[in-house]
């Protein structure tokens, strides 16, 4: 079966019924996607279809297609971070971080569908993802800073 | 995993590794203890990377960076060259004057604040002598900052003269800086290890891999207390992918190629459990008996007065009944551990707050000695105590499935896995009597606990059980600065067994001393129809740490000042772990739930090394306490956990978060804790304030409107 990822294609040999999430994690080494439920409850395992946020753990591989799929790791990386990333930085938003890759990524695809998120646009947007470390506050400091950010702000 | 990062015992990195022999006759001020070695806990390479070895784990309370800053301060180094790494299991990194190697109790900071300072000052002392040497003057003359040695015009790296100074004999004694001429301690640092935790680049214990590592998923028992009658791997065995089918004491386990296949063929096991003896623990029937039992005093924690007489004589009574559920932590990570058996060769890697417990442990099973044990610690994602089991659990487990596989193992455990595996904070039902003066201040209070012990049966037991009694089922209670002044008291505990594991959770026992305690004192205010916080405020009147954060969060969230139309405020104070949080919650009730909007939190925790990292300890535990009172709930019916997953034992969310501010008062008394103490007074305080705005009074965790009274 072929997979799209990250900008290149990859043959994975997978039942058709396994979540994206597990080909992802388990046979093309992309850890940074997490597993946390298994039942599209927590957004740990939240990449990007198409731009799109999508829950990988309940995606089977099949289903993608030709779709493009995006992770954690190609959004950027430690020496190039995102606007969104550069904004978790500054708001200081992580403690265990298990989460954070899912937290960031409904972030990404929030900013490019609403440059401008109100409160109760990101409440929307991000009550997906659950932080068990309470991070929710800087996550929304982090979001506005971001939108400020991409918009050539402070 | 990086294999390739091997600890610093092998590591034969070029450039300073300060290895002396531990100076033990030597004493370092302030404390009678020796300096520690510099050489474990400190490396500078050539390039002047510094590599801090950590003591304690980090789970996400921040010690990665918490640590680091106590070496900075001392050692005059460039805080953008640090690289904070796991200690592995050895008994240097035992917490200091403890011994043992662990992260838990809020300790992390405190315990470690003059060691990693006096790291940071035995290794400046040697880079200073090392290029005093070289400029062939005397150190005095040496001044240090940013990782740059001065004489005069002329200036070294640390990296230039670390492999020199590594020759040096350690210093005999430093002098630590005085809290004056802190530049780093009590600054807003930001976290070290956010550029790998916001890219995916960081290592959970979830995510090590390596060629020829397997995944292994175990079947439990359905319930506590139910024994494997027989299984067959037969259909198992045929989903592609599934290599082998073991038993081990806890269950069956499943090896394949990778987690789903592993999935696959434990959901096509054939297994027969047997019924657990005596039907096993059902919720209803459990709280029954607790509160039977709390009918007659337990073992006895504090007996002064004449209770009994007090309460009979008395006119004015109060009785309530407290009670909280069994709840499971929950880490967003769920438990894994990965074992690699070669020989008598041993490796795990193990996201964990017990590293020298869980390595024995694994070494007896797998049949070798500690010292050919190695144990990796990759980011822990979230522990909240459930990392850090004396039964050493998930790595024992994992061991024994390494040894029956014969092959590397990563076993995980799905998040079912995970909320029914047990070792929960316990369920725990308080009775409280307490007789009152006609001025409504109590003159006898009688106080009856029920709940499993944790401590029983574990390593602690002979420091954490005294004359029967396990502290941790009091703690918060039995000390209570409200108890402090009444005439008659008692403090009793009755400890059930059952078959259901138990284990601390974040602020242990305050979870439910915490919620008894300031909710009969807001019952007791209003029944003298006083205001909450006067009423507290009097009888912590010779407490002032006590009386000045309560003042101080009242102040900030407008006590005293009408709040919003439809809204009500609560408070409540508590000490634990050495810190005093009073906070207040303000509330409203929307579509029948109750709404936390706003949450005000006053911290004295003596002094504070990160304010940036304290706050965020302060929101989160706030958030795991607020998720605790909201929706925490696990219940059995025959030993059968009934919940499974976030559906049914959901977690707080962004949009139910409330605003929370924290304002520290550094009053200068012994250091606390910060992980855990903010845990515990919000529940109290949302109850106290849904009571404020009802009239109901909400005395069962989680809250249930329609259950108040």
């Amino acid at each position: 079966m072929k997979l799209h990822v990250n900008g290149a294609d990859h043959e994975v040999d997978a039942d058709g019924d396994m979540p994206l999430l597990w080909a992802l994690r388990d046979l093309l080494n992309l850890t940074g996607t997490k597993y946390g439920c298994g039942v599209a409850q927590c957004g740990a395992c939240t990449v990007h279809l198409d731009g799109h946020p999508v829950r990988a753990c309940v995606t089977p591989v099949k289903s993608v297609g030709a779709r493009k799929v995006t992770t954690i790791e190609a959004i950027g990386s430690p020496e190039a971070l995102h606007v969104v990333q550069e904004a978790w930085k500054q708001a200081d938003v992580v403690q265990c971080g298990y989460c954070q890759s899912g937290q960031i990524m409904t972030a990404v695809a929030l900013l490019d569908q609403v440059p401008e998120p109100s409160d109760a646009q990101i409440d929307g947007a991000m009550a997906g993802n659950i932080c068990r470390c309470g991070t929710y506050g800087r996550v929304r400091e982090a979001i506005h800073l971001a939108s400020r950010l991409k918009r050539g702000g402070k | 995993m990086n294999l390739s990062r091997r600890s610093f015992l092998q590591a034969s990195t070029a450039g300073l590794v300060i290895t002396f022999a531990i100076p033990q006759v030597l004493r370092a001020a302030p404390k009678a203890m020796p300096l520690p070695p510099a050489n474990a806990f400190l490396r500078i390479a050539p390039d002047n990377t510094i590599s801090i070895v950590l003591s304690h784990v980090e789970m996400g309370q921040g010690i990665w960076t918490g640590l680091p800053m106590l070496v900075a301060e001392e050692l005059d180094c460039d805080w953008t060259k640090i690289k904070p790494e796991h200690a592995p299991a050895a008994p240097v990194y035992g917490i200091p004057g403890m011994g043992f190697q662990m992260t838990g109790g809020s300790s992390s900071t405190n315990s470690e604040f003059d060691r990693y300072r006096q790291v940071g000052a035995v290794a400046r002392d040697m880079l200073v002598r090392a290029a005093a040497a070289r400029w062939k003057t005397t150190p005095a003359k040496i001044t240090t900052k940013d990782g740059v040695l001065s004489f005069g015009d002329k200036h070294l790296t640390y990296g230039d003269v670390a492999e020199e100074a590594m020759k040096l004999k350690p210093p005999g004694r430093v002098t630590l800086k005085q809290p004056k001429d802190w530049k780093i301690i009590g600054t807003r640092v930001k976290r070290l290890d956010s550029p790998e935790k916001i890219t995916g680049r960081a290592q959970f214990g979830m995510d090590v891999q390596f060629p020829g590592l397997r995944t292994a998923l175990v079947r439990r028992a359905p319930a506590f207390g139910a024994k494997l009658v027989s299984f067959d791997a037969a259909a198992a065995l045929k989903v592609p992918g599934v290599e082998k089918v073991v038993q081990v004491p806890s269950g069956v386990a499943v090896i394949a190629k990778h987690f789903w296949a592993a999935k696959l063929g434990r959901d096509a096991l054939k297994i027969e459990w047997s019924q657990p003896d005596g039907g096993g623990v059902t919720t209803k029937a459990q709280f029954a008996e607790y509160r039977t039992l709390s009918a007659k005093p337990g073992t006895i924690a504090t007996d002064v007065g004449k209770v009994d007489n007090a309460l009979a004589k008395a006119t004015t009574k109060l009785e309530s009944f407290y009670e909280v559920p069994y709840l499971a932590h929950a880490s967003m990570e769920p438990l894994n551990t990965t074992i690699k058996i070669d020989g008598d060769k041993v490796e795990i890697w193990a996201g964990t707050q017990f590293p020298g417990g869980d390595s024995l442990a694994a070494a007896k099973i797998i049949g070798t000695t500690p010292d050919k044990v190695t144990l990796h610690t990759p980011f822990l994602g979230g522990g909240f105590g459930r990392r850090g089991n004396p039964a050493a659990d998930f790595v024992a487990e994992a061991a024994f499935v390494a040894k029956a596989a014969g092959v590397p193992v990563k076993v995980v455990w799905t998040r079912e896995d995970d909320m029914h595996g047990g070792y929960y904070r316990p369920a725990y039902l308080h009775r409280v009597v307490v007789a009152t003066d006609p001025k409504g201040n109590p003159t006898a209070w009688d106080h009856t606990v029920v709940g499993q012990s944790i401590l029983a049966g574990t390593p602690f037991e002979a420091f954490g059980i005294k004359n029967g009694i396990d502290n941790s089922s009091i703690e918060g209670l039995g000390d209570s600065p409200y108890l402090e002044k009444v005439a008659a008291k008692r403090v009793s505990l009755h400890s059930p067994k059952n078959a259901v594991p138990v284990l601390w959770l974040r602020s242990v026992g305050n979870t439910h001393t915490a919620f008894a305690m300031e909710s009969m004192i807001d019952e007791l205010a209003h029944a003298a129809k006083q205001d909450p916080l006067a009423y507290r405020l009097a009888l912590l009147s010779d407490k002032p740490r006590f009386a000045k954060a309560l003042q101080l969060a009242a102040d900030k969230a407008g006590w005293g000042s009408a709040p919003p139309p439809g809204h009500a405020r609560g408070l409540a104070v508590h000490e634990s772990f050495g810190s005093i949080i009073a906070q207040t919650a303000e509330v409203s009730i929307e579509h029948g739930k109750i709404r936390v909007h706003q949450v005000t939190a006053a911290v004295d925790c003596g002094t504070m090394v990160n304010p940036q990292g304290l706050e965020a300890q302060i929101q989160g535990a706030i958030v795991f306490g607020l998720t605790a009172a909201l929706f925490g709930k696990l219940t059995l019916e025959g030993g059968r956990v009934q919940q499974s997953n976030f559906h049914d034992y959901p977690m707080l969310r962004i949009h139910e978060m409330p605003k929370i501010d924290v304002h520290v008062i550094e009053s200068g008394a012994p250091m606390g804790g910060i992980g855990e103490p903010a845990t515990a007074p919000i529940a109290p305080a949302v109850a106290n304030a849904v009571f404020a705005l009802t009239g109901k009074r909400l005395r069962t965790l989680p809250f249930d409107l329609a259950e108040a009274t």
